[in-house]
């Protein structure tokens, strides 16, 4: 028995139909699952996250440390003691290096030795997530440049993408390095690459980042898509800065300088 | 057959290795696996009852981890309704552990006796366990 070139086409032509249809059945059984997960309806929602640093409020050493030290210990951020393993999730620098092109001889005094606050930008255009490969970086719906530490194969394509140098590596194990561990929050291993997370576990519960709790009216959070949110009116009534906007990243962190007290 | 001692003396040295496993542990038991449940908060229950039945999360508690993983962390869906209609708050760390804070006797037993070696604990921060426990 044998078969026409005709009818062996029609027929393959049948089949791979059935195979479509047996596949949109399973896409079906997985919607179906889905249903079992919900967010908290305690937590807190946005479009897109921002932060306004106000630098103004940003006056002792303590200032600084108070911000830094409490985002550090919450997530189990190790400190290596040298620059050349560092990990960070908040630091600062000198206005000179984080805004290179807004720098003049002229400034007021104030602004030329002031050190910014400095953490992940949350871009709403992240190269950072454009460049990993197993998509263990990616732009959640509220905007956050989240991190999935289970993907994260430590290529370092993120490191080199982000202008800002919000990235780090761990390359070490730094478990032995944390002075004071979180019990309630994962540590990383070796060979991730770590960031800020504008601290989603906590805004899973209705709270807002620790840094912002702890800052005494430095840190501003709040909806960037909502004109009635904090962030906004600050926004509006004060002229701000990001870091390299330039670049085209659309950065989340604003920054106001204000030389004097009222600036 | 050219040879022919060597290929032969070749291959009784070849099947005695190969097959030095099966006759080295013939006839001795490996002490099966035996998790615990005693853990303080297990105690406490009045109802002992895990997200999913026991059969469940014993056969499937890997991709339930895999699915909770991704529900917190990609979609940010922080909350888990089991098939009895319960909701649980999904946390590895704060919510699995909290019962089974008996890492050596729960997950361990298992693991180590099927050479599976799962990197929950290259991150998450396994609970202290009491010295005189076990």
């Amino acid at each position: 028995m044998s078969i026409s070139r005709r009818d062996f086409l029609k027929l393959a032509g049948i089949s791979s139909l059935g195979i479509g249809f047996s596949a949109t059945d399973l896409l079906w059984e997985n919607r179906a699952e889905a249903i079992d997960y919900m967010s908290s309806p305690k937590g807190l929602t946005a479009k897109r996250w921002a932060m306004v640093v106000d630098l103004r409020k940003f006056k002792t050493e303590e200032d600084y440390s108070r911000v830094i030290d409490i985002c550090h210990h919450i997530h189990n951020v190790p400190d290596f003691g040298n620059l050349k393993d560092e990990v960070k999730w908040i630091w600062t620098d000198t206005f000179e290096h984080v805004f290179p092109f807004q720098k003049n001889e002229y400034l007021p005094e104030g602004v030329q030795e002031k050190k910014a606050v400095l953490f992940c930008n949350h871009c709403d255009n992240p190269p950072c997530v454009r460049v990993c490969p197993t998509q263990a970086t990616f732009k959640r719906k509220d905007g956050i440049v989240a991190q999935d530490y289970h993907r994260c194969i430590g290529c370092r394509f993120c490191m080199a993408a982000c202008p800002f140098g919000s990235r780090s590596f761990n390359w070490r194990d730094p478990r032995p390095f944390i002075k004071r561990l979180n019990p309630e929050f994962p540590t990383r291993t070796k060979g991730v690459v770590e960031k800020c997370n504008f601290c989603v576990e906590r805004l899973a519960k209705g709270l807002k980042p620790a840094c912002v709790e702890v800052s005494n009216g430095g840190l501003i959070f709040g909806d960037l898509s909502d004109p009635e949110s904090e962030v906004r009116k600050i926004l509006s009534k004060h002229y701000s800065l990001r870091r390299k906007a330039e670049l085209g990243t659309r950065p989340s962190v604003f920054y106001i300088i204000g030389g004097d007290e009222d600036a | 057959m050219y040879d022919a001692w060597k290929i032969l003396l070749g291959l009784i040295i070849f099947l005695a290795f190969a097959t030095f496993p099966f006759y080295s542990n013939m006839g001795k038991a490996v002490a099966k696996p035996d998790p615990k449940l005693d853990t303080p908060v297990i105690q406490q229950m009045k109802v002992k009852q895990c997200v999913e039945s026991k059969e469940f999360m014993r056969a499937e508690h890997m991709q339930l981890l895999n699915n909770w993983r991704d529900a917190a962390l990609r979609r940010g869906e922080r909350l888990y309704k089991g098939s009895d209609g319960r909701i649980t708050e999904i946390s590895f760390q704060n919510q699995c552990l909290r019962c089974h804070s008996n890492k050596k006797k729960f997950c361990d037993e298992c693991h180590s006796y099927a050479d599976v070696k799962p990197y929950c604990w290259d991150c998450h921060i396994a609970p202290k366990e009491a010295k005189n426990e076990h």
